[in-house]
C-alpha cells in the first residue's frame, strides 16, 4: 500500500538498541545494535545515520513509533524521551507499541502461540501472549510480570488451543532451564535474526496502530513500566505490615 | 536568529524538571521549573526512580511552556543546551535524550553543560556587571566547591568537600532532628527562633588542604548531641540546635571563601547553589564582604536551586567558544567541575 506515510521507529527497551525508518509498507532502513554501549550513546547516532543514508526529509515524517514498555526502566525512558523530543520538534504524534507485542510481530504468520519474554529480574519475566489468525494479530494475554515457572504452567494449560509455543526475547537466556523443567507442551526457540527487539517490527505494527487511529500526543506519552519503583513497593509493604 | 543568541536549556539532574530560554547568556526570556519536592517529601528524600519517572511525564510540557513564555517557536532558537552531569544518572538521561532529540529534529547545535558550572553562571543572570575573574562558591545538596573563575569557562578549583556536601548536611541534620525534608529551608526557619551560640559544634579543618570542606564530622557531632540528650532525658531545643548547626556551616563556608579572597587578592565573590538561599549564609557573606571591602554577588532565590536558566547562561559561553556536543552525548553522573 502506498499512502506516503513515513514513520520513525525506536526500541531501546532491552539489551538491544534499534532504530528504523519506514515508508508505506517498506522498511527504508533499520539499524540494530546488541552491544555493550549504552542506549544513550547509540540510539540517536543510529537514527541520524539511517536518516542521512536514506536522505530523510524530517518535515515528511508522520509519527514516531516507540517500544513503550515494559523493559529496562532507564532504557525505556531513553527511547521515550527521544520519541517525545522528536514529536515535540516535528509536531507529530507518537505510537505506543507495547514492547512484547512489537517483539511478537517479528514472527508474523507463525503458527502457534508466540511467547516473547524479557528478563524482569527477581525470578520473573515480562510476558505477553500473541497469535496470528491469518493476517490478524491477536493479543491472547496482555503483558505482565510473571514468574517463569508460573508462565510454564499457564502455557501447559493452553495445550489444547495451541499446538506449539514459540519463545523469543532476552528472557530465554535467563529462564530457559526453568521453562524446560516446567513445560509439557511442544515449544520452540526463535533463531537470532528474530529473537530480539527490532525497530522494523515496532514500525510495522506501529503502522497498523496508526491506521487504526491509535496514537497519543508526544506530551502525553509515558512508558508502561508494569512495576512500581522499589521505594514505592517497600513503602506499601511497610504500610501493610503496620495496618 | 534576530541578532541575539537565544538558547533553549533543559535541566533534569535531580528533582526539578526545568527548561528556559536565555538570551545572550544574561537575559531570562523564560524560566519554567516543575518541582517534585512534594512527591519526594513522602519518602524523606529524593527517590531516583520516581524522579526519573516524573521527568519523563513532565518534560515536554515544561519545554513547551519555556518556549511559549519566551514567545518563541523552536526554529527561533539558536541552540539546545542540556545538563549532562553531575547528578542522578536516570534523571539526567531523560533531559539528555530529550534535548538531543529536539536538537536533531530541529537541526540545532547541541551543547552539554556541566551542572556545577551552571550554578556558577546563575549569578550572570541577575548581575550584568559580574565578569571573571572572581571567586565562586557553589553550595548545594550535591556540591560544595570553591573555585577561582578565571574566565567564563575556565575554573581553578581551590577546595571541595571531602565527604558530605553542605546541603546534604542540612538534609541529614533536619531528618535527625525531625524537621523533615527538604532540610535547608526547614533548618533556616527553625534557626530563626534559636540561639546560634547555644551549642558549640566543631568547625572542621581538612588536614593539608586549607580550602577543602568537611561536614560529616559536624553532622556526627549533631547526632551525638541528640543521642546524649536522649540518654540523659534532656529536652533538646530544636531551634537552638538548628541555629548552632547552621552557624557552624556558615562560619566554615564564609571563612574559607574570605581567606581565599584575601590570600589571592580577589575582590569579588559569587555564591550560588541551593544553600545560597539560606538566610544565615547570605547574611554571613554580606557582613564579611562588607568588612573586607569585597564585592558580593548572590543570585535571587529563584536561581539558587536547580533551574535551566543557569544552564542556558553557562551554555552561552560554550556556544561562543564553538564547542558542540555530538548525538552520542551521554549522562555523566560524576562529572567534575571543569570537565566536559
Amino acid at each position: 500500500m502506498t499512502d506516503g506515510m513515513k514513520l520513525i521507529a525506536l526500541d531501546s527497551s532491552g539489551l538491544v538498541a534499534s532504530a528504523a525508518i519506514l515508508e508505506d509498507d517498506r522498511v527504508r532502513a533499520e539499524y540494530t545494535l546488541d552491544f555493550k554501549k549504552t542506549h544513550s550513546q547509540t540510539l540517536l547516532p543510529m537514527l541520524d545515520e539511517i536518516a542521512r543514508m536514506t536522505e530523510l526529509d524530517l518535515s515528511t515524517v508522520d509519527a514516531v513509533a516507540v517500544a513503550a514498555g515494559p523493559g529496562s526502566f532507564t532504557g525505556l525512558r531513553i527511547g521515550s524521551a527521544t520519541a517525545k523530543g522528536i514529536g515535540l520538534a516535528l509536531g507529530v504524534p507518537l505510537i505506543e507499541v507495547p514492547t512484547l507485542a512489537g517483539l511478537a510481530f517479528n514472527l508474523y504468520g507463525a503458527s502457534g502461540l508466540i511467547c516473547p519474554i524479557m528478563d524482569a529480574r527477581r525470578q520473573q519475566v515480562y510476558s505477553g501472549l500473541y497469535a496470528f489468525y491469518g493476517d490478524d494479530f491477536v493479543t491472547v494475554r496482555e503483558q505482565k510480570a510473571v514468574a517463569a515457572a508460573e508462565l510454564a504452567e499457564e502455557l501447559n494449560g493452553m495445550a489444547e488451543t495451541y499446538q506449539q509455543m514459540i519463545f523469543i526475547g532476552d528472557g530465554v537466556d535467563a529462564c530457559r532451564d526453568i521453562l524446560e523443567a516446567g513445560l509439557t507442551v511442544p515449544h520452540l526457540y526463535a533463531p537470532a535474526n528474530v529473537s530480539r527487539q527490532r525497530a522494523a517490527s515496532v514500525g510495522a505494527l506501529g503502522r497498523r496502530m496508526f491506521l487504526a487511529g491509535q496514537t497519543v500526543s508526544a506530551d502525553a506519552h509515558t512508558p508502561v513500566y508494569l512495576r512500581k519503583s522499589q521505594a514505592e513497593r517497600e513503602r506499601e509493604e511497610k504500610e501493610k505490615a503496620q495496618a | 536568529m534576530n541578532g541575539h543568541t537565544d538558547i533553549l536549556a533543559i535541566e533534569t539532574s535531580c528533582d526539578e524538571t526545568a527548561a528556559a530560554v536565555i538570551r545572550d547568556g544574561r537575559e531570562v526570556l523564560s524560566n519554567v521549573i516543575y518541582t517534585q519536592i512534594a512527591m519526594h517529601t513522602t519518602y524523606g528524600g529524593v527517590v531516583p526512580e520516581l524522579a526519573s519517572r516524573a521527568h519523563i511525564e513532565k518534560i515536554n510540557a515544561v519545554v513547551r511552556a519555556a518556549l511559549s513564555d519566551a514567545k518563541m517557536a523552536l526554529p527561533d532558537v539558536d541552540a539546545v543546551a542540556v545538563t549532562n552531569g553531575p547528578g542522578l544518572v536516570g534523571a539526567l538521561l531523560v533531559g539528555v535524550a530529550e534535548a538531543k532529540a529536539i536538537a536533531w529534529a530541529a537541526q540545532k547545535p547541541l551543547i552539554g553543560v556541566n551542572h556545577i558550572e551552571g550554578h556558577i553562571a546563575a549569578n550572570y543572570l541577575a548581575h550584568p556587571e559580574l565578569v571573571p575573574p572572581y571567586l565562586g562558591l557553589v553550595v548545594s545538596g550535591g556540591h560544595t566547591h570553591l573555585a577561582v573563575v578565571r574566565d567564563y569557562a575556565s575554573f581553578e578549583i581551590l577546595g571541595r568537600t571531602v565527604d558530605d556536601a553542605a546541603g546534604e548536611a542540612f538534609d541529614k541534620v533536619a531528618r535527625a532532628v525531625g524537621l523533615g525534608y527538604p532540610g535547608g529551608p526547614k533548618i533556616d526557619a527553625a534557626a530563626k527562633e534559636g540561639n546560634a551560640e547555644a551549642i558549640a559544634f566543631p568547625r572542621a579543618k581538612v588536614n593539608g588542604s586549607e580550602y577543602d570542606f568537611s561536614f560529616s564530622g559536624l553532622k556526627s557531632a549533631v547526632l551525638n548531641y541528640l543521642n546524649h540528650a536522649e540518654m540523659t532525658h534532656e529536652e533538646v531545643n530544636r531551634a537552638d540546635l538548628a541555629a548552632s548547626f547552621q552557624k557552624a556551616v556558615v562560619d566554615v563556608l564564609v571563612g574559607h571563601t574570605m581567606r581565599a579572597a584575601k590570600e589571592l587578592g580577589i575582590g569579588a565573590v559569587a555564591v550560588s547553589g541551593g544553600v545560597s538561599a539560606n538566610s544565615a549564609l547570605r547574611a554571613g557573606f554580606e557582613e564579611a564582604c562588607g568588612k573586607a571591602g569585597v564585592k558580593l554577588y548572590l543570585p535571587p532565590l529563584i536561581y539558587c536551586t536547580d533551574n535551566a536558566a543557569m544552564i542556558g547562561a553557562a551554555a552561552y559561553h560554550e556556544y561562543l567558544s564553538g564547542r558542540r556536543s555530538g548525538y552520542d552525548l551521554n549522562a555523566v553522573p560524576g562529572l567534575k567541575l571543569g570537565e566536559r
